[in-house]
């Protein structure tokens, strides 16, 4: 049995039937990550994962069954673990060890994960290619030269490539979304305030959450079942009830909407082909198909690139050089200290949306951009809400098309933006968003396709997403 | 030529709370060095405020005191700038939607209208020590309140003694509502003061300048005086009032430029996305208006009216708090405020002025004043009897016993002495019987008293002894 093939929940009750213990596991895992070293996903595995996985095999021995039992989990380098390195893919907190668990490790380690290692990310979670890392370029798990998505390409790679079963990213514009659609793995951004940002690093506060990548969807509704919930750390985390996501109902009766701006904003792009496979796929099992109208959504990105930043610039305020990231050795002033060594300190991308989000908050153009932005935003939330009253789960493909080839997005920013059109919306109003592992493009990379609830409608994506799959295997059994 | 000044203030104060603004550290003053501080206040990454609800009701209660709508929704946004002190780089405050608006401060014959008082973290603090600077943050986080007087309404504050009076008063108010400490040695009260003067009578606004972090009611007064001459000498020459943020140097007595214009920070300031809007309904201003202690003014009112005290006797007792509280003390177990009063506004707070502190419990006290108004010490016995047993850990009525300075009414004890000292001094007798002099009168007087060694109430003695004399007769 290859232990890396299995699943969280299958591992679990290995485990439990004790045909395979806890530090088997996690030393399988941990070869893979050796064996797949070169794709540059994992910064870091942790030394104490064989130990903290033997003191677990006693756990489970005498009773002991939470939800992660023995699991093996691997975070993105901008979830802190106390006492372990939290870089932020950026070498401007490249000695910076956390001081404090976040509250996702505290409620992954009480269900009995064990946290083996971290993964590479685009500096500061800002990027769409893992390519923005300080500590290399993470590469693509179907095809080397191309990119993994990002900025959680890392996590999504260690999934895709078996160094662990779930992974936990970030998202704050489609960063577990787009590189689970570039990785043919399953990526969820719950809804705004499902699980607490407390002991994650901010990007933009009002839009950011963890994200949960996994192979199967059994797998995800189990982690975010172990997430989810208030936490008096994070005020913006909510006290709605958690729903037993595992759970599973049949999903048959949901009515899907599709946007009809979707229908023209995809017209020639490369998803455009899989998007109506998928709507047929539905339509052919008689899923009801409703029409809606998300009518700003275009203004989607325009929106998300100026509060996204503008957040940031205030959130990388505190990496100044002062305190915990590294200082510029000739800075002769406090001036000095602040230009030096965060000119140094930061990459070109992370500078760049600094320079930005200070910019649309400066005075005399707050009102044009922020406001402006802020206002957008309210719009897209009535959008959604009304579209709601009509359908239970929106569909759109999540990205333009599969993973491209590394180093081949022009030098003009925009173009990189632009990637995330399908994605940000979500964000932007709040929704939670799977992505789905559905079809391949030209080049035979998958691509997938975004199931957008409700806020706080994680279980009806998760059913929908249930019945996906297997409708999808039927129509590959069809298919023979 | 004649101007109008205007002056106007920014008061910040730290509340009076157990736990900082966003986290649950100690709000204490005078810990060692970043003793009191956690993730959220020295900002790590990662870390997220939550906000600490007692510090907006404190925030509420400052506000009613002084007569403020409260607004039903209240907005907490991100004031952005670099300095070591701020952890975060950028300070939690609020700007478009405080807390408080559209209040009132009496002082003198004016109405001052004041525009806002809003909620805010306090910085931590540097501590330089040589070529080093060192950061502590144990302030950083503590909850702080900024009053903003509204210069674009009448009227104004013209004139430095005014602007004292204001900050006096309002710390007052703090104090008494149970806000704020306000202790200035301590920083806990500090205030940005701006002003600006234009030719009498016009209603132009002239360009105005803000002098900074002033500490103390007195480098105030200076920093104003001092301003105001400035500025007038510019104008007067012809100048022109440059716009700029000023520095006080209280050792040198004068100001300078901190930074013009051009320098001006740009705090670009946005709602704070990781706090939620804050809802203040109706029941929870009823409840904390409630719950709002007497006011200076209403214990005022009450003192002057009820217990009879003149007002200055009044404002002598309540400028300080502890001093009112005690005798409000006092009061209750011996019911006589003017007498009491008198004793406070004259020994205690003498005694307290010279930087004794309080040396003498109510007990002790009341039980002191009691004795005199019952005219079983003398008045000078008992002062100078106070003296001896302040801040000594006395029983006083035992130990005014054993000293024997008690006086003594029965009428054998002063009779005795009185046939005593008669027989001594029968020339003097004489000499009264014949000429009625008062002043031999008072010279038998105090012989008794000598002999009695004060324990006789001399206005008895006067009595006794007149009956005496003209009995004899």
């Amino acid at each position: 049995m290859d232990i890396t093939k299995l699943s969280a929940v299958e591992i679990k009750q290995q485990i439990k039937k004790g045909t395979i213990s806890c530090v088997e596991t996690v030393q399988a895992f941990l070869n893979k990550i050796k064996q797949f070293e070169k794709y540059n996903a994992i910064l870091e595995t942790f030394d104490d994962a064989i130990e903290n996985a033997r003191i677990m095999d006693k756990k489970i021995k005498s009773g002991f069954n939470g939800k992660l039992a023995g699991v093996p989990i691997i975070i993105k380098d901008n979830i802190l673990y106390k006492n372990k390195l939290c870089c932020c893919g950026s070498k401007f907190l490249k000695n910076y060890k956390a001081e404090y668990n976040s509250t996702v490790v505290n409620k992954m380690l009480s269900e009995g994960a064990i946290i083996i290692g971290r993964a590479n990310m685009d500096e500061f979670a800002m990027g769409s290619s893992t390519e923005n890392s300080a500590f290399g370029i993470t590469h693509n798990p179907l095809d080397f030269d191309r990119v993994p998505g990002g900025s959680s390409g890392g996590s999504a790679c260690a999934v895709a490539l078996d160094m662990c079963p779930i992974a936990l990213g970030t998202e704050t514009g489609g960063s577990v979304r787009q590189p689970a659609s570039y990785c043919g793995i399953y990526g969820l951004k719950p809804s705004y305030g499902r699980i607490s940002r407390y002991g994650v690093v901010a990007f933009a506060s009002s839009l950011d959450q963890v994200g949960i990548f996994s192979k199967t969807i059994e797998d995800n509704a189990l982690m975010l079942e172990v997430l989810a919930g208030f936490d008096e750390n994070d005020e913006t985390s909510s006290k709605t009830k958690v729903e037993q996501y595992t759970k599973f109902e049949n999903a048959d009766k949901l009515k899907i909407g599709i946007p009809n701006e979707i229908i023209k904003m995809i017209k020639g792009m490369d998803c455009e082909n899989n998007f109506f496979d998928f709507i047929n796929l539905l339509k052919k099992n008689g899923l009801q198909i409703v029409p809606v109208s998300i009518k700003n959504i275009e203004l989607a990105l325009a929106t998300y690139y100026i509060l996204a930043p503008a957040e940031a610039a205030s959130n990388l305020a505190r990496f100044d050089g002062v305190k915990y990231t590294t200082r510029n050795q000739n800075a002769k002033s406090l001036q000095e200290i602040y230009k030096k060594s965060r000119s140094e300190g930061f990459g070109k991308e992370v500078k760049r949306r600094i320079m930005l989000g200070n910019y649309v908050l400066s005075s005399g153009y707050y009102d044009a951009y922020y406001n402006k932005a802020k206002g957008v935003q309210g719009l897209l939330i009535e959008d959604c809400l009304n579209a709601f009253k009509l359908c239970d789960v929106l569909i759109m493909p999540t990205t333009v098309g599969e993973a491209y080839k590394i180093g081949s997005k022009p030098s003009d920013p925009v173009e990189t933006y632009k990637e995330d059109v399908f994605t940000v919306t979500a964000n932007i109003v709040g929704s939670p968003s799977l992505s789905i592992p559905f079809g391949k493009g030209k080049n035979k990379m998958p691509l997938g396709i975004q199931l957008f609830g409700k806020k706080f409608g994680e279980k009806n994506i998760y059913d929908l997403a249930l019945l996906v799959e297997k409708l999808v295997k039927k129509e590959a059994n069809n298919a023979i | 030529m004649q101007y109008d000044v205007i002056i106007g203030l920014e008061v910040h104060a730290e509340l009076k709370t157990k736990s900082k603004c966003f986290c649950s550290c100690k709000n204490e003053y005078g810990s060692s060095p970043n003793s009191n501080c956690c993730p959220v206040c020295v900002g790590l990454p990662g870390a997220l405020p939550v906000l600490n609800k007692y510090a907006v009701e404190q925030t509420i209660k400052a506000g009613l005191a002084l007569g403020f709508e409260i607004n039903p929704i209240a907005i907490f946004e991100r004031k952005n700038y670099f300095y070591p002190d701020l952890a975060k780089a950028y300070q939690i405050s609020q700007l478009e939607k405080p807390i408080c608006v559209n209040g009132h401060l009496k002082v003198f014959d004016k109405n001052i209208p004041i525009n806002r008082i809003h909620l805010e973290e306090d910085a931590g603090k540097l501590v330089h020590s040589g070529n080093e600077t060192f950061v502590d943050y144990n302030r950083g986080g503590v909850p702080l309140i900024e009053l903003v007087t509204d210069a674009l309404k009448e009227p104004h504050i013209e004139t430095a003694d005014e602007a004292i009076e204001f900050l006096t008063k309002l710390r007052q108010i703090y104090i008494y509502s149970g806000v704020a400490d306000c202790e200035l040695e301590k920083g806990q009260m500090r205030a940005d003061v701006n002003i600006s003067l234009r030719p009498k009578g016009s209603n132009r606004f002239g360009t105005k300048v803000e002098m900074k972090n002033l500490m103390g009611f007195r480098s105030i007064h200076s920093a104003i005086e001092y301003e105001i001459a400035r500025q007038k000498e510019i104008l007067d020459d012809g100048g022109k009032i440059e716009q700029e943020t000023r520095k006080w140097d209280f050792e040198k007595g004068e100001s300078y430029t901190m930074r013009t214009k051009e320098n001006a920070e740009d705090y670009r300031y946005f709602p704070d996305p990781d706090l939620l809007a804050v809802k203040i309904s109706a029941d929870d201003i009823e409840r904390i208006k409630k719950s709002l202690p007497p006011l200076p003014e209403q214990i005022k009112n009450k003192y002057m009216q009820e217990y009879g005290l003149s007002e200055y006797d009044t404002d002598v007792l309540l400028a300080d708090k502890s001093i009112a509280d005690f005798y409000e003390q006092c009061i209750t177990v011996y019911p006589q405020p003017k007498s009491v009063a008198n004793w406070f506004t004259t020994e205690i707070l003498a005694r307290i002025k010279g930087g004794a502190g309080l040396g003498i419990d109510k007990k002790n006290l009341v039980w002191l004043i009691k004795a005199v108004d019952e005219k079983k010490i003398q008045r000078l016995t008992a002062k100078e009897f106070l003296a001896d047993i302040w801040g000594k850990d006395y029983d006083a009525e035992a130990e005014a016993k054993k000293r024997g300075i008690m006086a003594d009414l029965s009428s054998d004890f002063v009779f005795n002495i009185l046939d005593k000292v008669m027989a001594e001094k029968q020339a003097v007798v004489e000499q009264f019987k014949r000429e009625k002099d008062e002043k031999i009168l008072n010279f038998l007087v105090g012989q008794v008293m000598k002999e009695t060694r004060g324990k006789a109430n001399a206005q008895e003695v006067m009595e006794k002894l007149k009956e005496k004399l003209i009995q004899g007769e």
